[in-house]
């Protein structure tokens, strides 16, 4: 597995999405909400990586080496990039921004073939429209692990072939762990 | 008058023998959950009576005072008839067992057949159970009975039909009376025109094994796949005939096994010897409970097999084995004249 | 992957594999579609025993946090314990004396022979064997006796805390444990005689369930199953934590990647824990078990942080992400078993029932685990 091609790859299929980011930011039609947009990135928390980017990490902090945000519908481009490199995906959850109103979806993968090697890649969507696409067809194991974060977020995978609930009773109609979950 | 004494003493020998399976059924379970217990490092029943042997007596107080639940449509007259079906053979087959030269219900000419014939019937008595049960479980381990059993039958009946070459007769007591003289001439060994000797001994104890579902071919009961195979849904003495019914086909094996292979009630020391070399029952239940108490071992030690490693066993290994030793006892008899 | 279509053909049955089942290890249930003998799809349905364990890491302090990770793999409960300790030292900088790292170590590998053990007796148990349970559940007594003398409990250990642990062990203890490893080594080999190298056994597990690398790898399976296929991956080795690079041991790979593969993967991790025990028996030094300052209110930097230890059953990972209070805003756990048992669906088409649970049982299913 070659370290430096999966981060030359990553790296440019982030400045992809910054580049289709900027296109939308600069057709949307009022200016103010879009630079708010813009600017949010520079008010969030500091460890946080810029909009759509790689980032290297330490390691022996962060428990990752390698950081990418990417777009919504870039994780299945992302997925396969990992999945060529032989890396395994060992888990795929959620996290809920409330006072960004978005949803984070966390991808994280590991290299079981050699010398470790850990990527973590996010995506944010909106809240009020969770839609990603699924990695299913990539990698098998992410069928279960995507049932699951619809069990407790609501987000709503493109394509998975059964998207029911896994964890939670089948007559459920509530998400646990989004933030304005007020218990039953 | 004679007609009064011989219905008298049918009449005992029917008491006695259904006292002696239902005692044997009672205290083989004692004999297997102690046995098992020190396999396994641990103790058994002991709380109940000395060395807990009133526990079977226990057992069969509770299993009488459950409910015996009858399942909503389960095919009732089937239901009921298994259980039944698995016990009365077993009693039935006690009559044409012979325990020594004297005790003995009946002197049939064709003893062994009916023995074989009657054992055949169990088959049919757990498909029964199992089909009735309207239970998938029930279904799929009464079709591995099934197959099972069919499969076990044969080497057991080629090596019987053997033995009954050597001997001349289907008479179990004439079966027994060729093996007198001692250990070198019982049926186990060559001498008598065995050809393959301890073999076939081995062969017809797995068969024997195989036929009455013990382990590790209880595929039918298999614990911890089909919860309890053909008797999941009988309960109190549904259950408690089934459990019956296996114990006393495993005498009826046990005591066939002796009566073909082991010389029946003669010592295995020449008749000269005094005491140690004469023929009596003590000597026909000594080796009745050795063979079973090595079903109880068996049963605790190994693992369960597959089903196509059961079925090959006996139709690729089994039988071949018993025809060709059928051919070639046949040839030896002719040879020893 | 819904079986509706295959449903409807009528020469196929559904069979229950229900919640209450001899042979599932906890509350699993299976839906099979069978023909005959055959497992035609099986689906696990699982939630049977979910506890949302994730939301009740959002509601808790990271101290009070602890005692739920002995609850989720009951069995190897010092694993997770020591998972979870690890990631809030690394978030809050907080450093561990080496004498409570030893003691870490040496009481996580005596739970991983117990934990071994009980599978061993419940997989031979599955398999028909009756006995070999109750000669592990033996020797695994007397790792529980051991180690409730320390911790305080049997099972759902809680015992390591932020920078050490709450206990000092003494002198008896580790006499003990070597008592133990020196009786457990006459055990082992009788186990390999009497089980690994029975014929009736070998024909039950040989080419049962084979699991390629690749299955593996995109399933996400860790642990002894990936291991049994022959996969050189322990987090031991390749990602080390604590004081395991101090220690000298092998890591058991077999390339067949049948049931007997895994079965053979664990019986030798079991002689492999025991010579890590012995090694840091002879290196512990003296000294405190606690670190000196240990804030009692931990707030670590916000952002998120990842840590990965190798449990009994294969990678468990948490991920934590903190916005700098006392409480996590997100506990992810990443249970080895879920991803083990997601590959079952595929693997088991075309089995024997019998096959099927004999594979299940190698897997080696902890069911809280997987439902937390």
């Amino acid at each position: 597995m070659n370290k430096e091609n999966v981060i030359q790859e990553l790296q440019a299929l982030a400045a992809e999405g910054m580049a289709e980011q900027r296109e939308e930011a600069s057709a949307a039609p009022v200016a103010e909400p879009a630079g708010e947009e813009e600017a949010k990135p520079k008010k969030a928390l500091p460890p946080e990586p810029r909009r759509n980017g790689v980032l290297e990490v330490e390691y022996a902090v962060r428990g990752v080496h390698l950081d990418v945000q990417i777009k919504g519908d870039q994780v299945v481009r992302a997925a396969q990039i990992l999945d060529e490199a032989g890396m395994t995906l060992e888990a795929i959850t959620g996290v809920d921004w409330m006072k960004d109103q978005e949803l984070e979806v966390v991808y994280d993968y590991s290299y079981t073939g050699g010398p470790c090697f850990r990527v973590v890649v996010r995506a944010r969507i909106p809240r009020h429209e969770p839609t990603i696409p699924t990695v299913s067809e990539v990698f098998a194991g992410a069928n279960w692990h995507e049932r699951e974060t619809f069990d407790f977020f609501g987000i709503h995978f493109e394509g998975h072939p059964q998207l029911e609930y896994l964890l939670l009773p089948e007559d459920c109609d509530f998400h646990p762990l989004l933030k304005d979950f007020k218990g039953c | 008058m004679d007609l009064g004494i011989n219905v008298f003493e049918v009449f005992i020998y029917l008491v006695g023998f259904i006292a002696f399976a239902a005692a044997n059924a009672a205290y083989l379970v004692w004999v297997e959950r102690k046995g098992a217990a020190h396999i396994q490092r641990r103790t058994g029943p002991k709380e109940v009576g000395p060395y807990g042997l009133l526990q079977p007596l226990a057992d069969g107080a509770k299993l009488m005072s459950k409910q015996f639940i009858i399942p909503e449509g389960v095919d009732r007259p089937l239901f009921l008839l298994a259980p039944i079906m698995t016990m009365v053979p077993a009693i039935m087959i006690f009559v044409t067992i012979p325990f020594s030269e004297t005790i003995l219900a009946r002197d049939f000419n064709i003893g062994l057949l009916m023995i074989l014939a009657f054992a055949s019937v169990n088959v049919l008595a757990l498909l029964m159970g199992g089909w009735a049960s309207r239970n998938k479980y029930a279904v799929i381990s009464a079709a591995r009975v099934v197959s099972q059993n069919i499969a076990y039958e044969i080497p057991m009946l080629i090596i019987a039909i053997t033995i009954v070459l050597i001997t001349g007769s289907m008479n179990l007591t004439e079966i027994v009376a060729g093996q007198a003289g001692g250990i070198l001439h019982w049926n186990l060994l060559p001498t008598n025109g065995n050809f393959l000797g301890p073999i076939t001994f081995i062969i017809f104890f797995i068969c024997s094994m195989a036929e009455t579902n013990r382990a590790p071919f209880d595929l039918g009961e298999a614990e911890s796949e089909l919860i309890a195979g053909f008797h999941t849904e009988y309960s109190s003495m549904g259950f408690g005939l089934f459990f019956m019914g296996e114990y006393a086909n495993i005498v009826i094996a046990a005591a066939l096994t002796t009566i073909l292979f082991l010389g029946g009630w003669y010592s295995p020391l020449p008749e000269t010897i005094p005491y140690a070399g004469a023929s009596s029952v003590a000597w026909f239940l000594v080796k009745m409970y050795l063979l079973i108490w090595m079903v109880v071992l068996i049963r605790w030690t190994y693992p369960r097999v597959t089903l196509w490693s059961l079925l090959n066993l006996s139709w690729k290994i089994l039988i071949p084995f018993s025809l060709f030793n059928l051919l070639a006892s046949a040839g030896l008899v002719k040879f020893l004249g | 992957m819904s079986s509706q279509p295959l449903s409807q053909n009528q020469e196929y049955f559904e069979l229950n594999l229900g919640p209450q089942h001899p042979a599932t290890h906890g509350v699993l249930r299976v839906k099979l579609l069978m023909d005959g003998e055959y497992i035609v799809d099986a689906e696990p349905v699982l939630g049977y025993i979910h506890r949302m364990h994730e939301l009740m890491g959002e509601n808790r302090s990271w101290a009070q946090y602890l005692p739920n990770m002995g609850r989720l793999d009951y069995l190897s409960a010092l694993s997770y314990n020591l998972g979870y300790v690890e990631l809030v030292e690394k978030m809050a900088g907080i450093e561990v004396p080496e004498r409570a790292e030893y003691i870490r170590v040496i009481t996580t590998e005596m739970n991983r022979i117990s934990s071994h053990l009980l599978w061993f007796g419940a997989f031979v148990l599955d398999l028909g064997g009756f006995t070999p349970l109750l000669y592990a559940f033996d020797d695994r007594e007397q790792i529980l006796d051991l180690l409730e003398s320390v911790t305080g409990s049997r099972l759902t250990y809680c015992y390591y805390l932020f920078g050490g642990c709450y206990n000092d062990v003494e002198d008896d203890f580790l006499s003990g444990c070597l008592a133990f490893i020196k009786r457990m080594r006459t055990r082992l080999p009788m186990y390999h005689n009497l089980v690994t190298k029975n014929v009736i056994l070998r024909q039950r597990l040989e080419g049962v369930g084979p699991v390629s690398a690749e299955m593996c790898r995109k399933y996400g399976a860790t642990g002894p199953v990936l291991r049994g296929s022959g996969i050189h991956y322990d987090l031991r080795k390749n990602e080390p934590y604590s004081i395991y690079p101090e220690l000298d041991f092998d890591v058991p790979v077999y390339p067949e990647g049948d049931s007997m593969a895994r079965f053979m993967v664990r019986m030798d991790e079991m002689e492999q824990s025991m010579r890590i025990i012995e090694q840091a028996i002879a290196k512990i030094p003296e000294g405190p078990v606690m670190a000196e300052k240990v804030p009692k209110m931990i707030k670590p930097a916000a952002g998120d942080y990842y840590h990965a230890v190798e449990a009994a059953r294969g990678t468990f990972a948490i991920r934590a992400v903190s916005d700098g209070k006392n409480q996590a805003y997100r506990m992810k756990l990443r249970s080895p078993t879920f991803s083990n048992l997601s590959l079952f669906q595929e693997a088991s088409r075309g089995m024997l029932l019998a096959d099927g649970l004999a594979f299940m049982g190698s897997l080696d299913l902890v069911i809280p685990e997987i439902d937390r």
